[in-house]
């Protein structure tokens, strides 16, 4: 379902973020993508997102190739795939469920579906009670909750996380991390990027890819597969 | 659209300082084309009525035959530009110059009357070109029943080219203006884009088109451009009164210019909001 082919990503400015990566994430994986800061967590996950272009080589996405999608289709690609971040990315001064609304009317949600498949999102991820709190009356643990029904508004096969436990309590991690397994469960593949390696152990179903310096230096399931 | 058009709405209710101001600068940049448009259009009547009163005399010989007479004014008024071409005998020339006090006071002396018989040959609105009147007065030299030509030159030149001077300060005074509605229609759009960057990047992130992401701005772009036209007109008309009622007689500008100019004020809007929006967007 995702696959990148010979990936290199060079910025002006910082020189490469990526280096010849290549790997495929089949649908229903679960994915933890870890590295040290600046390894190339994010610019991974950015390029599956399609918000860049990789310098060379190419980024397939559910049918959808970097080399052969125009700008103008990049929304396509986009509802394929949901992303949250460790800073969530709520729109303040609006409640919960105004957030996964907006997300639900600009993805094109008939106006009378609108509240009702907000209200399932936000039950689906627990928070059913929550819907009309401001987003900053509600808990780290559940405005990132917020944030994955907002992900899930235009039903993606995969869902992107970059660091999404990195301002949470362990408490509060172990909830995100449960939410993801239970996701994933339904059949939805999920790419996690993470640098905390303890919570990465305590996954062991998991499959682990790592980057150091741009270049994918492990892939636990070719380990395994030699093993 | 209906998304749009109540995302635009909502930047007047969220902003109302911010979009009150650009249409007020956007006003007020077309509230100096308004002047200048009216400015411009008195000038043009005026220099009309002037250039209406172009005409070439041909003085014709002495005793000429009506046959040649009539070849003569066949041949000019087939020429391009000629309008009209208007036999002045010698005795109506003695009439009209004796409308003129002092020459009325020895015509009745005269023995023989000293004005030549003449062709007055006047021009059509497209004709009324310096070029045109000067090949019409030298063609009218060449003819053997012409004794000279007088056309104004001097005058005409400079008339002409007051013409042309004006044309070009109106297109390059246009110009600067519509440039200067254009960036603050720009910048108002950029600063209200700023002010919705998360609604944009959340937009972006979640997979809606770009189309309904820029369409509310562009929706905002066209209203400012719209209000800002509607002030203008409105400090135009007002300028207009005061003159008229206080100063001299002016006439109000055409109805084609001023909904011409309420057009361009939208299209600015709507154009410059393009640029900012997709600028923005390619940075997110």
């Amino acid at each position: 379902m995702i696959k990148l082919l010979d990936v290199t990503k060079v910025y002006p400015r910082t020189g490469n973020a990526l280096e010849e990566v290549s790997l495929h994430i089949p649908k229903g994986s679960f994915v933890f993508l870890t590295g040290h800061s600046g390894s190339g967590k994010s610019t991974t996950l950015n390029l599956i997102h399609m918000g860049e272009k990789p310098t060379s080589g190419e980024v397939r996405v559910s049918g959808y190739s970097s080399l052969r999608t125009p700008r103008r289709d990049v929304w396509k690609v986009r509802r394929r795939v949901g992303f949250v971040f460790q800073d969530f990315r709520l729109l303040p001064g609006r409640d919960a469920l105004a957030n996964v609304a907006f997300a639900l009317e600009v993805t094109g949600t008939p106006k009378g579906e609108i509240q009702p498949r907000g209200q399932r999102l936000l039950s689906q991820v627990g928070l059913a009670s929550k819907s009309r709190a401001q987003v900053h009356e509600i808990s780290g643990g559940e405005q990132q909750r917020v944030a994955i029904a907002r992900a899930l508004a235009s039903e993606p096969l995969v869902l992107l996380a970059d660091e999404p436990t990195g301002n949470l309590d362990d408490r509060a991690t172990r909830g995100i991390l449960d939410l993801f397994w239970e996701l994933n469960a339904m059949g939805m593949a999920v790419v996690m990027a993470t640098h905390d390696l303890e919570l990465v152990r305590s996954y062991p179903a998991a499959r682990v890819l790592e980057l150091d310096q741009g270049r994918l230096v492990y892939d636990s399931s070719q380990t395994e597969g030699k093993g | 659209m209906a998304h749009a058009v109540r995302e635009a709405a909502s930047a007047f209710r969220r902003s109302p300082l911010l979009m009150g101001l650009s249409s007020l600068m956007v006003g007020l940049a077309l509230f100096v084309v308004g002047l200048f448009s009216l400015a411009a259009h008195n000038l043009r009547l005026a220099l009309t009525t002037i250039e209406e009163r172009v005409e070439v005399v041909a003085y014709l010989r002495e005793d000429i035959r009506q046959v040649d007479l009539d070849a003569a004014m066949e041949t000019l008024q087939t020429l391009p530009g000629v309008e009209e071409v208007r036999y002045l005998s010698k005795a109506e020339a003695l009439d009209r110059a004796s409308q003129i006090r002092e020459i009325a006071e020895v015509s009745t002396d005269l023995e023989v009357n000293p004005f030549p018989a003449s062709l007055e040959i006047r021009f059509l609105p497209e004709g009324r070109t310096a070029e045109t009147v000067e090949a019409v007065a030298a063609a009218a030299g060449r003819l053997p029943t012409v004794e000279d030509v007088r056309y104004g030159q001097e005058w005409m030149d400079r008339l002409f080219s007051l013409r042309r001077i004006g044309g070009v300060t109106a297109l390059v005074l246009g110009v600067a203006f519509a440039a200067v509605a254009t960036l603050i229609i720009g910048t108002a759009v950029r600063i209200a884009v700023f002010a919705r960057r998360e609604e944009i990047f959340i937009m972006r992130l979640v997979g809606a088109r770009d189309g309904l992401i820029w369409l509310p701005f562009l929706l905002e772009g066209a209203a400012t451009g719209f209000l800002g036209g509607v002030l203008a007109i409105l400090l135009t008309w007002s300028t207009h009164q005061a003159v008229f009622h206080f100063l001299f007689a002016l006439e109000w500008i055409p109805m084609l210019w001023m909904w011409g100019g309420m057009g361009i004020g939208i299209l600015f809007g709507i154009l410059a909001s393009n640029l900012s929006v997709r600028r923005y967007l390619k940075e997110v």
